[in-house]
């Protein structure tokens, strides 16, 4: 029987929230973490937030007979307690998959991140985990190349891949810029590194810097006899801009190209990553601003779901934090994010702060990027904490070497491969990390060099957002 | 701290060239070969033998030693094929690869037996 128009407010839970409602295969499942204004029940809550990421506006308004709300609607299904946190719950809410354009991140996004975050009802909102359907994985184009065909392209197996980010990070010329360049692949780097901030400024235009950085990458692949690539960052102020610095770094034979995903948008990034695919291109990915969005454990989009929308936007590479490094990242939950950008199906577990099982399909992954604050020594830890399919960079703990880039590459290449060789022999590497380094070092001055020059560096302090369990 | 060192590596000098997984490590002997064959096999990948000419080593496609060893796990028969890759071809590098089939591609692969670098 069809229903009657009655105007005025109703309480959201008499319509979204739904204890009873068993989740489908297709529908998309979100977690978030809920702080509610004081005196809003729970279910009146979870049931608000489906309501407003879904179909749900403040009133009831005539329209909304003309369709089937009830199809359509987000279902808060359940709700959790939040280990060690009294005020916050988890509410888990399953949306219909016709609510989302195919192949749009953005749609999804706007939807589920969107108004419902200034939502008065609410005092803190966070995103903290959401299960993609499989049908929906199928809509979107994902890693351009994936790691498998990435591995092939470049001929790197059975490792980590080596990186560094060139460094000053802004204010070198082009030419100075090309020769740092070159010292690192001479000394022995996979990839170098645009920084995220470089793009096309006064100091060093885009066009000159593409030129004389694929000179460096030319020459050190004939003198060392081994495929190099360096991530030319083409994030610019437009689209067409952006596509314009690709197809030159295409001319030129370039391997690979980067795009800072969060700052420069997803609309731009799935374009890019779809123009990869299509020319034969890898994609290196940034993620500058994302500490803004997942930093705080109360509020934001936790990284784990920034993780899992970059993989169906699309990239080949993507920084995951470095767990030892300077900056932020707890080690259960990044390898909770790590097995989601590189993994086919990973499983639901409490203990990496993974809320539901994923299944990816064919879609391939993108290798984890472990960069920030680095150094030899802390090559065991990165050898055991990422395995083969990551992308070490050492910034500083390669230029900063006394004997320059070159030796500093070879000083990690030296470490990364006797980790990676000790690992191979059954030697647990983390906890006979030092004899491995020091073993190494006896063919290698250039390792000894950079074993004296950091061996007292550290970063202690401990993590801002960690795993929600009892008793923090 | 120690005098500052030249990073020698050129064009012109032929033992600048590497040859990718462990090429910055010291040849490895016997023992760490065996190793590395006990490693590939525990992973469940097909051993395989490839060898090639130093300068031709860029290449993505080596010469095949015969096929992969599909299914074996006989560490002395890889070792075995090896030994006599690098005794017909002694001037080559012989690399030893582990074919992942699942995931369609090489688990690993490493140099050998180090050819004569020309």
């Amino acid at each position: 029987m069809a229903k009657t128009y009655s105007a005025g407010v109703k309480d959201y839970r008499e319509t979204y929230w739904m204890p009873d409602y068993t989740p489908k295969d297709t529908d998309f499942l979100a977690c978030f973490k809920v702080i509610p204004q004081e005196g809003v029940p729970r279910e009146e809550a979870a049931a608000a937030v489906a309501a407003e990421s879904s179909t749900g506006t403040w009133t009831t308004v005539w329209t909304d007979l003309l369709t089937d709300l009830d199809h359509y609607k987000g279902r808060a299904y359940a709700i959790e307690d939040v280990p060690g946190n009294d005020e916050a719950f988890y509410a888990l809410i399953a949306y219909p998959i016709d609510l989302f354009e195919e192949g749009s991140v953005v749609n999804v996004l706007t939807s589920l991140v969107g108004n419902v975050f200034g939502f008065k009802a609410v005092r803190a909102l966070r995103l903290e985990d959401v299960r993609i359907p499989l049908a929906y994985v199928m809509t979107c184009g994902g890693p351009p190349m994936g790691i498998q065909v990435e591995r092939d392209i470049m001929n790197k197996y059975g490792r980590p891949l080596l990186g560094c980010t060139i460094k000053p990070k802004l204010g070198l010329s082009a030419k100075n810029y090309g020769r740092a360049v070159y010292e690192c692949l001479r000394g022995g780097l996979d990839f170098t590194k645009d920084d995220e901030n470089v793009n096309s400024q006064p100091f060093m235009r885009w066009r000159q810097r593409f030129d004389f950085v694929m000179e460096a990458i030319h020459k050190a692949e004939q003198e060392t006899g081994e495929r190099k690539g360096h991530y030319l960052n083409v994030t610019a102020p437009t689209p067409e801009e952006m596509y314009k610095r690709a197809e030159h770094a295409k001319s030129l034979g370039a391997p690979i190209i980067m795009h800072d995903y969060l700052t420069g948008g997803f609309t731009a990034n799935t374009g890019l990553a779809n123009w990869c695919r299509d020319n034969g291109m890898l994609l290196h990915i940034h993620r500058a601003m994302h500490a803004v969005l997942d930093r705080n454990p109360n509020h934001g989009i936790h990284f784990r779901v920034l993780t899992k929308m970059l993989r169906l936007s699309g990239g080949d590479h993507l920084h995951t934090g470095t767990v030892v490094g300077k900056l932020e990242g707890d080690r259960e939950s990044t390898l909770g994010w790590i097995d989601l950008l590189r993994e086919r199906y990973i499983k639901e577990d409490r203990a990496r702060g993974i809320f539901f099982d994923q299944d990816w399909g064919s879609m391939p992954g993108a290798f984890a990027v472990a960069s920030g604050g680095i150094h030899v020594w802390h090559m065991p830890a990165l050898v055991t904490i990422f395995g083969d399919d990551a992308v070490l960079q050492f910034g500083g703990g390669t230029l900063g070497h006394p004997w320059g880039n070159a030796a500093g590459a070879a000083a990690n290449r030296v470490a990364l491969e006797a980790c990676v060789e000790a690992r191979n022999r059954g030697v647990a590497v983390e906890q006979e990390g030092k004899a491995i380094l020091q073993n190494a070092a006896k063919s290698s001055p250039e390792l000894a060099m950079a074993m004296e020059t950091w061996k007292e560096i550290k970063f202690e302090f401990d993590t801002v957002d960690k795993l929600d369990v009892q008793h923090r | 701290m120690s005098e500052m060192q030249d990073y020698k590596s050129s064009l012109s000098d032929v033992t600048s060239r590497k040859f990718e997984t462990f090429s910055y490590l010291p040849e490895m002997d016997s023992d760490a070969i065996r190793k590395q064959v006990e490693y590939i096999v525990s992973k469940g990948w097909n051993p395989a033998i490839e060898h090639t000419e130093p300068e031709n080593a860029f290449g993505h496609y080596w010469y095949m030693w015969k096929l992969p060893m599909f299914g074996e796990t006989d560490i002395d028969r890889v070792l075995a094929e090896a030994e006599a890759c690098h005794k017909a071809h002694p001037n080559n590098h012989v690399r030893l690869v582990g074919f992942d089939n699942y995931k369609q591609s090489r688990g690993t692969e490493m140099v050998v037996y180090r050819g004569k670098p020309v």
